[in-house]
């Protein structure tokens, strides 16, 4: 069930935005003639493939390549000495920053290798057996590390030290001593210790996640070649061409505009693909043997040697009022950065308060590097984690008071004129709607049954803007081509045309919308922070009233008056001159076909850095029930809403919403990493990484609150992407708690952990 | 002059000072003013920092105006997946 919430009385004229057309990608995904990574090859392509190490810490000694280069048929065999020493910098080109030596590093060790899965060498070599044969033949001498996996472990003084230059930062004075604790982020306001000390109820917990993988079906493919003039091409799924093209070309120490990137489609990306992994080591591969390669990652390449996000610890202080109001709030939280600093503890500090008006709080973040994979951004990177302390916490506060726990939360909500915990002020906010819109449902009402048990839990996302860049083409007949600059991971292109087709009054069959390479539209961050359809939006819809203004003044060239006697409406040009009165309205299609006898084609292009990004808010409702016996726990029921600013196609936005849940639902009964006693994951492939599948789940329920569009964005456009994914966790561990009367605080919420729980509680 | 709230990550640079105040009429204006402040904020700023201008989020945006009045708050740039 879909249902959208506008506010009572708002005008509705638009006639494409909030409409739900048939998708432009449709008949590819369906028909498999979409191109996906894997799915171009270039003439003369090798075979790449990638040796990594089987520790989880370990010395590299020294590599013999020999008995792999001569055997025939391989063509190169590189290491990560044929890639250039790079100092420490901060990268922007993709949207967070990137430490350019670590990322060089993890795209091929140097020294150390710092995880199981960790990339020591490749080959390229005219078959696929013939690589994986030199693999083989790739003698390298370790000296096995002391390794550390869980994050407090790695946080104590003996800890074995992954990084001898890694200092903590963000503490008042600079530690004499190098440990895995990369940084400390506090934020703060009032004095948390007097209030928690005056409260009328306190309480406390500990709660933990381990770390899960994105998960997407695609696995990280891609196609190179270094020409012999220096030029690269690149073709390859990610989440941002210019992200690809920049990485690659600082990693491989050549100029940027050397680099061609072409996006292919792309099968899933939930942030994992913000960075690289495969493409230098496939053009470095391509330099040395003067061939293409192509490389495409295993299932087990990808959970071993690709980002998953941080596993945690959060601890929680609550203190309250008897009333309910929230007067003190202390959060702690330890993160798994991976075998790099650059976890998600800032975002999860900057959000896990959000949606609350306290007074008096302290929130600490520690990024901790681990002898793990680095971790990637995954879809509101790090906000799940601290909502599942929060939210968790939050329902034990209500069930202390005595209060139903929306009403917990209507008591302390933000609303516009609150100040977020991270310093600005909100405006433009629908929280309290999003509330309303759960206790309003049916679902809410609807009565359980035995072992069953409801939970609620909110969640925040800042959503983002940044730089972005759209173009629109006008065609000879009057047709339409829109160009994105960023790769559609979530129904972008369909956004960018109805938008384009709104603005410019023409309807949405005659708009083709595209994704262009680094070479044929400016440039844009990657396609994540759920900022496309609103930033990428904004530069379409400005280069749609670009063109119009173009056509209003070939208008009024051809009826030889002024251009401010010439409107646009409903996709034509309209003479406003009353002298002129009986001229007829000149169509798109007649201006396109004069085009060339009026001044030459008809498009722009514009590129911007989008500011006035608008954050968004989301309140889910999960039934749960549980099998006694077994200790399973199952959703029955789950319904979504989220402020969503306004919905450009309803049903994307929804798939939005119902993609998050499905994804923190899984992470909150199923996923984790599971490494064994060495060090070395055990569970590297969908087999024994349980993902929930449709048959696991009932179909998640949404509502789109629509009563606050954005209005910083011609459409109102809000992000939507990250913020369905941030109340699960602990909705779904809500649910468990009132449906076992016993809170189990650990994800995920397995069956062996549920039964213990329950033998616990009656024991 | 503007008053400007800096979170955690910039208390190395400033002695560990959270609040103070900086006369800016932009952006660039008020980096250029915490370089004078405190030797190697600005840059800092610049790289790792989103701030707050009066509620309002700009990133990367050296030419957002700033109010004598304005509060300012810094905090680490966004991200997401």
């Amino acid at each position: 069930m879909s249902e959208t919430l506008k506010r009572p009385g708002a005008r509705q004229t638009l006639n494409v935005v909030g409409t739900r057309p048939i998708r432009p990608d449709g008949a590819d995904k369906v028909t498999g003639r979409a191109a996906f990574g894997a799915d171009l090859s270039m003439s003369g392509q090798l075979v790449g493939r990638i040796l990594r190490s089987p520790h989880p810490h370990a010395r590299i000694l020294s590599i013999d390549t020999s008995k792999a280069a001569a055997l025939p048929g391989v063509k190169a065999v590189i290491t990560g000495a044929d890639f250039p020493d790079l100092g420490a910098e901060v990268l922007a080109g993709g949207e967070a920053v990137t430490n350019l030596a670590d990322m060089a590093a993890n795209v091929m060790a140097r020294d150390k290798v710092l995880y199981d899965g960790h990339a020591v060498a490749a080959v390229a070599a005219i078959s696929a057996e013939i690589a994986e044969e030199a693999l083989r033949r790739i003698e390298v001498a370790y000296e096995t590390l002391p390794h550390v996996i869980e994050v407090l472990e790695a946080m104590r003084p003996d800890a074995p030290v992954l990084h001898a230059t890694l200092f903590t930062q963000g503490l008042e004075a600079r530690p004499e001593q190098p440990s895995n604790i990369s940084n400390r982020t506090r934020f703060m306001r009032g004095d948390f210790e007097a209030a928690y000390a005056a409260a009328d109820v306190r309480m406390e917990g500990r709660y933990t996640t381990r770390a899960v993988h994105q998960g997407y079906i695609e696995p990280h493919a891609c196609v190179a070649a270094w020409g012999s003039d220096g030029q690269c091409e690149v073709w390859g799924s990610s989440q941002g061409q210019f992200m690809v093209r920049t990485y690659c070309a600082r990693v491989l120490g050549v100029p940027i505009s050397n680099v061609h990137v072409t996006p292919a489609e792309i099968g899933g990306g939930f942030g994992g693909k913000t960075t690289v992994y495969l493409e230098p080591v496939a053009l470095a591969l391509s330099r040395a043997s003067g061939h293409p390669v192509k490389m495409v990652m295993s299932r087990d390449e990808v959970f071993r040697a690709t980002g998953p996000t941080s596993g945690g610890v959060i601890d929680v202080k609550l203190g309250a009022s008897n009333d309910g109001k929230i007067v003190a709030a202390r959060v702690e939280m330890m993160f798994q950065a991976g075998a790099f600093p650059g976890s998600p503890v800032a975002a999860a500090a900057m959000t896990c308060l959000a949606c609350y008006e306290v007074d008096n709080f302290e929130i600490v973040g520690w990024d901790v590097v681990t002898n793990t994979p680095k971790v990637a951004a995954y879809r509101a990177p790090g906000a799940p984690l601290g909502a599942f302390g929060v939210e968790s916490a939050v329902d034990e506060l209500a069930l202390t008071l005595g209060l139903d726990p929306l009403t917990l939360r209507e008591i302390n909500a933000v609303k516009d004129g609150s100040k977020a915990p991270y310093g600005p002020t909100y405006q433009n906010i629908a929280y309290v709607d999003t509330l309303a819109a759960i206790r309003d449902s049916e679902h809410y009402k609807a009565p359980l049954g035995p072992n069953q048990g409801r939970g609620v839990a909110a969640g925040f996302w800042f959503n983002h803007g940044g730089e972005s860049s759209g173009a629109v083409h006008v065609a000879d007949d009057g047709g339409i081509v829109v160009v994105s600059s960023n790769p559609d991971i979530g129904g972008s292109r369909a956004a960018m045309a109805m938008m384009a087709a709104e603005t410019l009054g023409v309807p949405l069959e005659r708009v083709r919308p595209v994704v262009g390479d680094t070479d044929s539209i400016g440039f844009a961050m990657v396609t994540g922070g759920s900022r496309t359809t609103f930033a990428t939006g904004l530069a379409v819809v400005r280069a749609a009233e670009q063109v119009i203004e173009q056509l209003r003044q070939r208008a009024a060239m051809l009826w030889e008056v002024d251009a401010d006697k010439v409107a646009w409406r409903a996709g034509e040009a309209v003479c406003t001159d009353p002298e002129k009165a009986d001229l007829k309205p000149l169509s798109l299609a007649t201006l396109a076909e004069r085009a060339s006898r009026t001044g030459g084609p008809i498009s722009a292009q514009v590129s911007l850095n989008a500011q006035g990004a608008s954050p968004g808010f989301g309140v889910h409702l999960c039934d749960l029930e549980v099998d006694p016996e077994t200790g399973v726990a199952r959703v029955i029921r789950y319904t979504a809403a989220q402020d969503v600013g306004r919905a450009i196609h309803p049903s994307y936005v929804e798939g939005q919403l119902q993609g998050g849940a499905v994804q923190g639902i899984g992470w909150a009964l199923n996923e984790e990493y599971i490494f064994d006693a060495g060090g070395r994951m055990e569970n590297a492939g969908f087999l024994d990484y349980r993902m929930p599948v449709a048959s696991d789940l009932p179909m998640i329920d949404t509502i789109l609150v629509e009563t606050t569009p954005n209005p910083l964005h011609p459409f109102g456009v809000k992000g939507v992407g990250e913020v369905p994914i941030v109340p699960p966790l602990a909705a779904v561990a809500n649910a468990l708690r009132r449906a076992i009367g016993v809170r189990v605080p650990d994800l995920p919420l397995s069956p062996p952990r549920i039964l213990a729980a329950l033998e616990a509680k009656q024991a | 002059m503007a008053r400007v709230v800096a979170c955690s990550d910039c208390w190395p640079l400033t002695g560990g000072a959270s609040e103070f105040n900086v006369e800016a009429a932009t952006v660039r204006d008020l980096i250029r003013g915490l370089d004078a402040r405190f030797p190697g904020l600005g840059d800092f700023v610049d790289r790792r920092m989103a701030m707050a201008i009066d509620g309002e989020i700009h990133q990367d945006a050296w030419f957002s105006p700033i109010e004598p009045d304005s509060e300012v708050f810094l905090f680490p740039k966004i991200g997401g997946g």
